[in-house]
């Protein structure tokens, strides 16, 4: 039960991601997307988004790829409103949300799912 | 040396004889008394025989016992064997002729329980475990518990040694207790402790019909090793009960029919199933109830409810369903209260409501008949304009049949409308799933996502039946038969997933349906001998491990704990991750005697691998396949 209520919980984050007009879009900073691959594994944001930012069951919503915008992603680390744990500027920096901002920018498009034969039964 | 009452009374009668009559153990006079005696004459008859004592019988109380339970139609037996019940052991196993029950060896209690809280949840009839009373019950507490909460009915017999007097020295003291229930008794139904056959045949029939009566949950009796091993003294006297099951508690008609008429008038109606489908007619009923209506079904998946497929199956939807409801429907919803409300796990917990206000909640639910005070399983007090006392699926039949009779053409026409719309929601939803799943499809570790599909185009040619599973498993596959899905462990204990499914695949084995699992790597090594118990007694169970390496739901406890304490965020892994070593689970199961594939790391190596396992499976053996997977 404890499992379910924390799924629930988390899975408030969905829908966040994408889909913002283009005006709203600032320019992202600089970022080193390979350190941010490390620091999305080491500060524990894959637990809940997937260790490739495809969101996890349940968990915590795909990221990536076509990140939201850097400014709504920082805003929300560092204030959540749903049910994501904080990463205050005291745990993560600025230069470590540029460069996970980096990693999310930087994943593959993947396949169509008609393409994959697994997904049409 | 044990002896039993009646050997120890001629043995008494017959040592007072001996003392009486034989001059070398009789009290030896002081040599002054000697001398002014006179010699006593030594008798000229024969010396007496000694007692024989009796070491055989043919007919001890186990064997009365086990007639009681083959009258309960057993199938199997789980247990770990326990000296105080080898009486029955043997009179199962010779007496009984190890069939109906079979007895299924297994190496830790808590499996015990859990092969019958899963094979309960297929069969549909509780299984019979025995456990020794005192260590052997603790063993088996988590499991009980987790039956209880899943109201699955459990049959449990402990032994225990009752009469002090009769106590070996040593270890069947360690092993005896005054009241064997009590670790337990907070969170089964009913136990009880017979003190002769007589009384044992009567409280072994009564714990059935207890088990079986919803809400179904737990039972224990406790089988006092005199009261095995003692001879029947007039078998003649000895009478079993007739078993007469209870009718499921039905909702009171006329609130069932008031149910109906606010369904009907709703424009906006949701039913939400948690444990609602105990049966096969559970589900076709929800069918039958769901298509009247043309309203949406939230599965929350405790039971096979309806199916994955149905336009009609909504589970996607849920949120925006309940935020827009006019009347919820709740049918056996373990937290109703959890249902139509978020709530934030932060600092400060807050919560809010996800209904509008008018919303009429409606409960049906056989919980109400049962509560107890000590556990808090009964969740958050929910608050419904309507509590209906009853079990779901039982309310069912009379529920269709009250909103049959108040259609209209109009309200046909509404319905038929709504049910177009929501056929297109799922759809809808169905494709956002598969597309979500192409997202991290060739990541090693391996998604969830493409563990699932990989494993459903595996099997969905055969007559599956999936044992446990994991969150997005429901949208990629097509479940449409009662036996497809059976819930999760009810109490959250982990070490459930593993000897429960191997229960579910026991009741499936006769069937012939290929059961499968999706393991988590946790879970399996809380008692992994269940795998060779899965080999020993051939078993057909696929086992595909989730193998995220951690006990990951507490890796995201602590990750939050840490981001609230702004210290250590990369930490959370310690106490909580399962590597270094890394677990080699095909070894693990190969020692067992378990086919074992893996690890696969690679997501193209996997359908082969599964494909593999599957030949395995249907030739009639368990079979494991280690995925290394993403955590979720």
């Amino acid at each position: 039960m404890r499992f379910v209520l924390f799924l629930a919980g988390v899975g408030m984050l969905l829908g966040m991601g994408g889909g913002l007009r283009a005006q709203e879009v600032a320019t992202p900073p600089p970022g080193n997307a390979q350190r941010g691959k490390q620091i999305f594994q080491s500060y524990g944001c894959y637990e809940c988004h997937g260790r490739e930012a495809q969101g996890g069951a349940g968990t915590g919503p795909r990221l990536a790829p076509h990140p939201m915008p850097f400014d709504t992603l920082a805003k929300y680390v560092r204030q959540p409103t749903g049910e994501m744990p904080p990463y205050t500027s005291k745990v993560v920096s600025d230069r470590d949300l540029a460069d996970i901002y980096a990693f999310l920018s930087a994943q593959p498009q993947p396949p169509q799912a008609k393409s994959i034969p697994a997904l049409n039964d | 040396m044990t002896s039993n009452r009646r050997n120890f009374l001629k043995a008494a009668v017959a040592g007072t004889a001996a003392v009486a009559t034989n001059p070398i153990k009789a009290q030896q006079p002081t040599p002054a008394a000697r001398l002014a005696r006179a010699p006593l004459p030594v008798p000229e008859t024969d010396p007496p025989a000694s007692p024989v004592e009796v070491l055989t019988t043919d007919r001890p109380g186990a064997d009365f016992m086990v007639d009681v339970l083959k009258s309960l139609g057993f199938d199997y037996l789980c247990a770990n064997p326990g000296s105080s019940l080898r009486g029955l052991h043997e009179s199962i196993i010779n007496y009984g002729g190890n069939t109906a029950p079979e007895l299924i060896t297994c190496c830790h209690e808590e499996s015990s329980i859990a092969m019958a809280h899963g094979y309960a949840k297929i069969e549909g009839k509780p299984l019979l475990v025995m456990a020794h009373g005192t260590v052997g019950l603790q063993h088996a507490a988590m499991a009980i518990y987790n039956a209880y909460c899943d109201h699955v009915p459990v049959y449990i017999v402990v032994g225990n040694s009752i009469d002090a007097t009769q106590r070996r020295p040593g270890v069947e003291w360690l092993h005896s207790v005054q009241d064997a229930a009590s670790p337990v008794r907070d969170f089964v139904k009913w136990d009880d402790l017979p003190i002769s056959l007589e009384h044992f045949a009567e409280s072994a029939v009564r714990a059935y019909k207890i088990a079986m009566t919803p809400p179904l949950m737990p039972v224990l009796l406790v089988a006092d090793s005199n009261l095995q091993e003692a001879p029947v003294a007039d078998k003649d006297r000895l009478h079993i009960p007739k078993l007469s099951q209870t009718t499921p508690p039905e909702g009171e008609s006329a609130a069932v029919a008031e149910v109906a008429k606010m369904l009907v008038a709703a424009e906006n109606p949701v039913l939400v199933a948690d444990r609602c489908a105990r049966t096969a007619a559970g589900l076709q009923m929800l069918i039958e109830l769901a298509e009247t209506l043309q309203a949406p079904v939230i599965d929350q998946g405790g039971r096979m409810n309806f199916p994955s497929r149905h336009p009609l199956n909504q589970t996607a939807n849920s949120r925006g369903l309940i935020a827009n409801a006019d009347v919820i429907l709740g049918l056996e919803v373990v937290d109703l209260w959890g249902t139509l409300h978020s709530y934030r796990d932060q600092l400060e917990r807050s919560s809010r409501s996800l209904t509008k206000n008018g919303v009429k909640v409606i409960s049906i639910t056989a919980s109400d008949l049962f509560t107890k005070s000590n556990y808090q399983n009964f969740e958050r007090y929910p608050e419904a304009d309507l509590a209906i006392t009853g079990d779901a699926e039982a309310t069912l039949p009379w529920l269709i049949e009250s909103a049959k009779r108040l259609l209209t053409a109009e309200r046909k026409r509404a319905f038929e409308e709504r049910g177009k719309k929501l056929a297109a929601a799922h759809l809808k939803a169905l494709e956002r799933a598969r597309t979500a799943a192409t997202y991290g499809w060739d990541a090693s570790p391996i998604s969830t996502a493409r563990l699932s599909a990989e494993l459903w185009a595996a099997i969905k040619d055969k007559d599956w039946s999936s044992v446990y599973g994991v969150a997005g498993t429901r949208q990629l596959w097509d479940f449409d038969k009662h036996y497809q899905s059976i819930g999760g462990p009810g109490g959250g204990g982990v070490g459930y997933a593993a000897p429960a499914s191997l229960g579910a695949a026991l009741a499936n084995k006769k069937h012939g349906r290929l059961s499968v699992a999706i393991q988590p790597d946790g879970d399996l090594m809380y008692a992994p001998g269940i795998l060779w118990t899965a080999a020993h007694h051939r078993i057909p169970l696929l086992s595909v491990m989730h193998n995220n390496r951690a006990y990951h739901q507490e890796v995201m406890h602590v990750q939050r704990m840490a981001n609230r304490h702004q210290r250590g965020i990369t930490r959370a892994g310690i106490g909580t991750r399962i590597d270094d070593p890394n677990i080699d689970y095909a070894t693990l199961a190969r020692a067992m005697g378990v086919y074992g594939d893996g690890p696969i790391n690679d997501p193209k190596d996997l359908g082969p691998a599964l494909q593999r396992a599957v030949a395995v499976v249907a030739k009639g053996e368990p079979a494991l396949v280690d995925v290394v997977t993403q955590p979720r």
